[in-house]
């Protein structure tokens, strides 16, 4: 690992200025991916701003919705009784992701400031635009089981690591973030993340120096009927090959409002729109959930060795959509 | 072996190692008795190891060592102060930012029951407790823990007295080389607070339900459980362990034995 210099941040307009001030500064929470990177010598910061001390951790009621901090720790946020109850696909989806151990240090505004976990990135002997712009892509016509099905460029086939923001990006959160003039804004969670298209390097959309506070989920009528599904190569602890997260409100028979995001398949958590304006007004069964789905895959763009996606997309969908049916369980009671 | 060597007393060092001795300056004050030894390694091809031990040797001879001290840095690059807790003792440590508290706990306090599996967050051989929580100790700062409390494995027994965890995974065997047995305690250790709390996993059938302890089955025990890796594949018996504790409720060691007739004959064709 390079050396940096290590810093505490005693408030986040203060962590803000420190960090907005060097271009090869960082801020550091939870660590647990930003660590990792800087063994690999795939990120080189020369300063780390501690901030998972700030008092960004509270996690509370907000006109009818819930406001994460984002210092909450994914443990805390998982098992907290107003997103148990309220959220259950956010806290399935986080207990879907890592491990115990790295729950208890990872954060949420860490969460979505994650890394790739392309291969090609992690590996400083191979080309990768999102790691070094201009090298090129290793992944594009290398190794690509795990990479993207849509949205990807020629730049960059990378697909975005999260189990939590899938469920965020079906929830529609809204991410609050702090500038260096002080101000708060809010994304909305479909712009937070980017498609890669020439400049793979931006993850996200926040500037150099802006942190992340707070995300808040709006009220929904969802608790009842959602389901996290992910499918991966092992059983545990590992990442996803597709993960959907869906969300389902009905009225008798009827589909009065539905969600759906995937995992596994780009750059950023895939809103499968397609599928949802399919969906919208229909009855709700497995048939037209086979549709729908196969609505959504028709943009998909198959890499080489990831074929597969498509079909197991289409797959997951309508298993994620019964699961939610039956309130998560494999059949209705 | 002590004759043999002896009687390689008048043994001529090679040129290199000629070379190595004038690179050390001081070293023909360490004595005949390692000049001897030094000619010794040479006739076995060892020559510029042991050059090396002897180097090291006078170098940490030069070292004021704290009591505990396994190896203090010369200068440390951007240090960093910290003061923390190490099973129950306060210890406070200047060093390089990079430290990680895994390194720290084996490198500068001598507490190598913590092991360095991956050094990258994926087999949870460094697992210890921090402040309650188990947490892996290659992903931590040292930096970080200014002020928080940290529980290792040396750190689970009450003197001679072993922690139930420990206990158990010895009565049912829960481990074969045994490199990723103090993750795996540490990391049980803080899974039944866990249950007691009634926190959720992947695997829990409706998160939605309020918080309760709750009992966990073999399948919450290995999903909770997945960030700990074992190569030599005893997982059945950790869980098994994991469960005696969980439950308090003794089980039945499975012994290990030959097929029996019955055996034999269903698996004839």
């Amino acid at each position: 690992m390079r050396p940096f210099k290590y810093t505490k941040a005693g408030d986040a307009t203060s962590a803000i200025k420190v960090v907005s001030a060097t271009e090869t500064s960082n801020f550091l929470a939870g660590g647990t991916n930003l660590l990792d990177l800087m063994k690999e010598d795939v990120m080189r910061p020369t300063e780390l701003v501690d901030v998972s001390r700030l008092s960004l951790t509270q996690i509370k009621s907000v006109n009818g919705g819930v406001a994460l901090g984002a210092l909450a720790k994914n443990t805390d946020t998982a098992n907290h009784p107003l997103v148990r109850q309220n959220y259950p696909l956010l806290s399935q989806a986080i207990l879907a992701g890592a491990s115990g151990q790295i729950r208890n240090m990872a954060t949420n505004g860490g969460n979505l400031n994650q890394r790739t976990r392309c291969s090609y990135f992690y590996d400083t002997a191979m080309p990768c635009n999102k790691r070094e712009p201009n090298s090129g892509c290793g992944a594009l016509e290398g190794v690509n089981r795990n990479h993207a099905i849509f949205g990807w460029s020629e730049k960059c086939v990378a697909v975005y690591p999260s189990d939590m923001a899938i469920a965020l990006a079906a929830l529609d959160a809204v991410v609050k973030v702090q500038g260096r003039d002080g101000k708060i804004r809010s994304i909305p969670f479909a712009d937070f993340h980017r498609l890669p298209g020439n400049e793979p390097e931006k993850d996200n959309n926040l500037q150099h120096g802006e942190l992340v506070t707070e995300i808040v989920l709006p009220k929904n009528n969802f608790a009842g009927k959602s389901y996290y599904l992910k499918i991966r190569d092992r059983a545990s602890y590992a990442f996803a090959l597709i993960s959907v997260a869906a969300a389902l409100e009905t009225k008798g028979n009827v589909i009065n409002g539905v969600r759906i995001a995937m995992g596994g398949v780009a750059h950023k958590p895939w809103r499968a729109f397609a599928a949802e304006r399919f969906l919208a007004g229909k009855v709700a069964n497995e048939a037209n959930f086979r549709l729908a789905a196969d609505e959504e895959m028709k943009a998909a763009k198959p890499l080489e060795h990831n074929k597969f996606k498509v079909e197991l997309g289409a797959r997951a969908i309508v298993r994620a959509l019964t699961m939610a049916m039956n309130g998560g369980r494999e059949q209705a009671v | 072996m002590a004759k043999e060597f002896d009687d390689l007393d008048g043994f001529e060092l090679t040129a290199d190692e000629e070379a190595l001795l004038e690179d050390l300056p001081g070293l023909s004050e360490l004595g005949e008795a390692r000049r001897k030894f030094l000619g010794q390694a040479a006739a076995m091809g060892i020559g510029s190891l042991a050059v090396n031990l002897l180097a090291h040797e006078q170098l940490f001879a030069g070292l004021d060592l704290a009591e505990e001290t396994v190896f203090t840095p010369i200068a440390e690059e951007n240090g960093v102060a910290v003061t923390l807790k190490i099973n129950g003792a306060e210890k406070a440590l200047t060093l390089d930012s990079r430290v990680t508290l895994l390194d720290a706990l084996r490198d500068r306090l001598g507490l190598t029951g913590s092991k360095k599996g991956c050094d990258h967050g994926q087999c949870g051989a460094c697992t210890v407790i921090v402040d309650g929580r188990r947490v892996l100790s290659c992903l931590t700062l040292t930096a970080q823990c200014e002020g928080k409390s940290v529980t290792t494995i040396e750190g689970l027994a009450n003197g001679n007295a072993l922690h139930p965890m420990q206990t158990a995974f010895i009565k049912h065997d829960g481990f074969q080389c045994g490199f990723c047995t103090p993750g795996q305690i540490c990391s049980a250790v803080a899974l039944m607070d866990e249950a007691r709390n009634g926190e959720a996993s992947y695997v829990t059938a409706d998160v939605r339900g309020k918080a309760k302890t709750i009992q966990l089955s073999d399948e919450e025990i290995r999903e909770r459980m997945s960030g700990n890796l074992c190569r030599c594949g005893a997982y059945p018996n950790i869980v098994t362990a994991i469960k005696e504790v969980h439950t308090g409720k003794p089980i039945d060691t499975v012994a290990w034995q030959f097929v029996g007739a019955r055996e034999e004959k269903d698996a004839a064709i």
